[in-house]
């Protein structure tokens, strides 16, 4: 059974959202992403001031066994990458919700944050 | 409806990551990938691989008809448990299957082919076999358990008879043994010493649990490509495939032109050579981050590639993989990855040997 913190708002892509007040938000991968894609080797996170609308691809994380695309689960600009994944991406796998973060945004639209999905509607997604 | 091992039940008490792998439900890995591909290369792990198929040819044409299947030459095989790797070629020359075949007496070989080339490979079989006195028999009854890495073989001998182990202890590689209901042989798809198993189905859970009371770790598929791929090894259906030929394939050396021998598939590599081969299969290391991934182009001062096998190497910590570039093509190339041009270079497989980087490789990566 994957971690899923209930403080937090998830994508069905398997991202989630951390909001940290009301402009600025964190995101990362969840467990059971990390879990199922496996030992992660390599991450390739945007710049940042880069902007991005919510759905767009933004990043990707490679494990040993695939690459996956990673899609921004809300609007907004880049404002910091976590520069620890470059040579130790394994944080990922080990830490998801904490020292695996991939970037933080600045919120175009806060309002997204309400429609993301809560802790039990993201685990309902992956037993269906 | 996937198909399942005699040791599914097995797999799931032990945590593993069930994929479906050409219609098998199969273990991917058990945790970590990356921990089973280490465990190999410094001690010993062990798969299941009871999805490959496994034939037996019998019939006092067998050495006939394999010699026309084959382009390997069976002729180099004459004492009971020899192997030989081989490809199987359509008359265009290209590449129906991979296969090791054993002599086993001169009215019955076994071949141990590609799951995922099971039923056009039969199919294929049973087609050129209907010239000859012989009969195929695939034994669906059988599991396959390969053991694998630099302790593999003593933790194997801790679990057999003492007369077993002293004809273990002299088998060469490339040979193998048959034991009442034991097939051993001294094979493997990881580039490490170890054993490859054939058994009864019914006996396969209570070997692998021996196996794993004697230390050898249960391995998933998913370390199995990294290792095959560190190896220098080919993957049927990425490094090679029905419309190349071998020759285009790194696989020159298993194809035995020297005599008249009259197999599929000879004319069209013939004229191959005479035309002038345009491509070859070598390895690549990428320089710069990133994962190398099957069907990237690589671009090099000769011409445009592309890479057949790519993954992370676990033992050189570095994207590796295999491809096919222009005949001219040197060290020089780059790789477009997602738009990008990243920086590699042409080198000659294998990559890990024995659990050491290859030499050659060395000095490339230390700089």
């Amino acid at each position: 059974m994957s971690d899923i913190p209930t403080d937090l708002g998830y994508r069905e892509s398997h991202e989630w959202v951390r909001a940290i007040g009301d402009e600025t938000a964190v995101v990362g991968i969840s467990d059971h992403a990390q879990s199922a894609l496996g030992d992660m080797v390599y991450v390739e996170l945007p710049e940042a001031g880069l902007s991005f609308e919510q759905g767009d691809a933004c990043a990707v994380v490679e494990s040993v066994k695939a690459a996956s695309d990673i899609y921004a689960p809300v609007s907004g600009e880049v404002i910091e990458f976590n520069s620890a994944l470059e040579d130790t991406p394994e944080l990922v796998n080990t830490d998801p919700y904490g020292e695996g973060w991939l970037f933080k945004i600045r919120l175009s639209d806060p309002s997204e944050i309400e429609g993301l999905l809560k802790a039990a509607e993201y685990e309902a997604k992956q037993d269906g | 409806m996937t198909r399942k091992t005699a040791l599914h039940d097995a797999h799931v008490a032990a945590g593993a990551r069930l994929v479906d792998f050409v219609g098998w439900e199969m273990p991917i890995n058990y945790g970590s990938q990356m921990d089973e591909h280490h465990q190999v290369r410094t001690d010993a792990g062990m798969f299941d691989v009871s999805h490959m198929t496994v034939v037996d040819i019998h019939g006092p044409q067998t050495r006939d008809f394999l010699s026309r299947l084959l382009a390997n030459d069976v002729a180099k095989l004459h004492t009971a448990g020899k192997a030989l790797y081989s490809c199987m070629l359509n008359e265009a020359g290209g590449v129906i299957d991979d296969l090791i075949a054993y002599f086993m007496d001169e009215e019955w070989f076994r071949l141990v082919v590609n799951a995922a080339t099971r039923d056009k490979g039969l199919a294929w079989l049973e087609r050129q076999g209907a010239e000859f006195r012989i009969a195929v028999t695939e034994h669906h009854e059988l599991a396959m358990i390969a053991v694998q890495g630099p302790r593999a073989r003593d933790k194997v001998h801790t679990l057999l008879e003492a007369d077993v182990v002293v004809e273990l202890l002299e088998l060469k590689p490339f040979n193998a043994v048959l034991h009442d209901e034991l097939f051993i042989a001294r094979t493997g798809y990881t580039g490490e010493d170890g054993y490859e198993i054939l058994m009864g189905a019914g006996q396969a859970v209570s070997v692998w649990n021996s196996l794993r009371e004697a230390g050898v770790m249960p391995c998933g598929l998913a370390a199995r490509d990294t290792l095959r791929l560190e190896a220098g090894m080919h993957l049927y259906g990425q490094d090679m495939e029905e419309d190349v030929t071998p020759l285009e394939s790194g696989l020159g050396w298993t194809v035995a032109l020297n005599d008249e021998r009259d197999f599929i598939g000879r004319s069209a590599l013939e004229k191959q050579i005479a035309e002038g081969i345009q491509d070859k299969l070598l390895g690549l290391v990428l320089e710069d981050r990133g994962v190398l991934r099957p069907g990237q182009k690589v671009i090099t001062p000769a011409g445009d590639g592309i890479t057949t096998s790519g993954s992370f190497s676990p033992t050189l910590q570095k994207a590796i993989g295999l491809a096919r570039v222009p005949m001219a093509a040197g060290e020089e190339c780059a790789v477009e990855i997602r738009g990008k041009l990243l920086k590699a270079r042409i080198v000659r497989p294998p990559f890990v040997r024995n659990g050491k980087p290859c030499e050659g490789l060395l000095q490339g990566l230390a700089g």
